[in-house]
């Protein structure tokens, strides 16, 4: 692995690699003293031109977790918000010497463009690229599942909600086939993208169809700005439809888990008792994501570059 | 061109020989935690738990894996890590015994010195090793040996256990090219 851009890049082995070392993460910083030495010196810079402050947060906390020194960039109240270019940018990260650099960017693609125009030597991780991918999240996503259900080959997620702006749909959609699951996808006709049909799953308008089938079902956010341009009719319609209360989640397995990437609107997408219930990982989902995300930074800068690009 | 420095029984003998010199060295078991740096000191760690509780009860074993503390980490590619697993005891106050198959240059014992500083502080810490093939970096020696082997840098030995390897053999081979 040189960069992180996409789930949908990751082999099998590969995502398997990266939950595997994140469950040793689990392990190594269960004790008092959380830290390792093994990215001392290394610089990691994490680069926010949207503002997501538990994503930023559980980068810093990853990397800093193995000794490496973090530099916090985000737009506001710096050159980014002066209309400074992505270019220059990373040409002054370049110069700074970073060794990996995390970005999050409003614009679909603007980390691969930063790990490929030749701008920066340092790896990149794709920390969601505007409606197109967020790959961490997939993982801590499958890495949270595979803790409750085990390994992940034919079991059913059932991932519900905005699709259409949803950058953690792709990724959960594409990483979790690769796994083996069997992902459905539900939510209105209005909020699935185009070309849904090409994805490696299902797609569904009738959430209570598929409630008796989930080992594990993602509640997605519906953001604000959604609820009033006419994707749907209400709030309140969206909620009986598509919300996720203590009605449905009867009709769920004894077994399934209940997970949200977060911030929770509670009373839309999901109820406050079934956000609070003992079946949902929500919280633990943030702790994972620390795991997850030192696992990554690991893995791109624990070994040395020159090596593994020769092999 | 390869030669077998121990058989099956020979290793054998010497995990056996080197469980009753922690013993003695230790005046019992009471205060021991066996800890296997991975991968063939975890099996050589639990055959000396299963031995020492033959006569003194169970003494608590577990893997370190030290790959996290390597010093060599930016000269090879990421490694996957392999289990480290601390027995509920602890090590605070014990005395760990850490449990490698080969001894050489001492810088896996380096980072395994360095890993125990995370986890607590030990009353002391023994290194039992089934082959010391010389050459060490570090002013590192070993507590218990299985077998001293006089080897040249361009030989390697290859340690296999059962548990990882189907069989209990050492051999020494010489490198090709």
């Amino acid at each position: 692995m040189q960069h992180l851009l996409c789930a949908a890049d990751l082999s099998r082995d590969e995502a398997t690699l990266v939950l595997d070392t994140a469950e040793e993460m689990a392990r190594l910083t269960d004790r008092a003293i959380k830290k390792l030495p093994t990215l001392r010196g290394r610089t990691v810079v994490n680069l926010f031109f949207e503002d997501s402050t538990r994503t930023r947060t559980s980068f810093e906390l990853a990397a800093k977790r193995l000794s490496a020194d973090v530099i916090n960039f985000s737009a506001k109240g710096s050159s980014l918000s002066k209309g400074e270019s992505l270019k220059d940018t990373a040409l002054t990260l370049e110069a700074m010497g970073a060794d990996a650099i995390v970005v999050r960017h409003s614009a679909s693609g603007a980390a691969h463009r930063l790990a490929t125009a030749g701008w920066v030597s340092a790896r990149v991780v794709n920390a969601g690229d505007g409606t197109h991918e967020h790959p961490t999240q997939a993982l801590l996503d499958a890495f949270t599942m595979r803790r409750h259900l085990g390994e992940l080959d034919g079991r059913s997620v059932v991932i519900v909600g905005d699709v259409l702006h949803s950058r953690v749909a792709r990724s959960n959609v594409h990483l979790l086939a690769r796994l083996g699951a069997r992902v459905t996808l539900v939510g209105p006709p209005t909020l699935m993208p185009v070309g849904v049909e090409t994805w490696p799953c299902a797609v569904s308008y009738d959430l209570d169809a598929h409630l008796d089938e989930a080992d594990a079902i993602t509640m997605l956010r519906v953001q604000a700005e959604r609820m009033t341009s006419g994707y749907f009719p209400s709030a309140r319609e969206y909620a009986r439809r598509y919300g996720l209360d203590s009605g449905r989640l009867a009709g769920l397995p004894d077994h399934a888990i209940v997970l949200h990437p977060g911030p929770m609107n509670r009373g839309m997408e999901i109820t406050a008792d079934v956000a609070d219930c003992d079946r949902s990982v929500i919280v633990e989902q943030v702790g994972n994501g620390v795991l997850v995300r030192m696992a990554v930074l690991y893995l791109l800068l624990g070994g040395q570059r020159d090596v593994e690009e020769e092999r | 061109m390869s030669r077998v420095l121990m058989s099956s029984a020979d290793v054998g003998r010497a995990v056996t020989r080197v469980g009753y010199e922690i013993l003695e060295r230790n005046k019992g078991a009471e205060t021991i935690v066996l800890l296997g740096i991975p991968r063939r000191g975890v099996p050589l760690a639990r055959r000396l738990a299963a031995q020492l509780a033959r006569t003194e009860g169970a003494v608590p074993v577990g893997s370190l894996d030290v790959t996290m503390y390597r010093d060599d980490l930016r000269l090879r590619p990421a490694r996957a890590l392999e289990p480290t697993e601390i027995p509920p005891e602890g090590i605070d106050g014990r005395t760990v015994v850490l449990v490698d198959d080969v001894l050489y240059s001492g810088r896996t014992v380096k980072s395994a010195l360095t890993a125990l500083d995370d986890i607590g502080r030990p009353a002391a810490v023994q290194l039992a090793v089934l082959v010391d093939r010389g050459h060490r970096e570090l002013p590192i020696r070993p507590d218990y040996v299985g077998k001293n082997v006089p080897t040249s840098h361009d030989e390697s030995v290859r340690v296999l256990l059962t548990e990882t390897d189907g069989c209990d053999e050492v051999v020494l081979a010489r490198q090709e090219g």
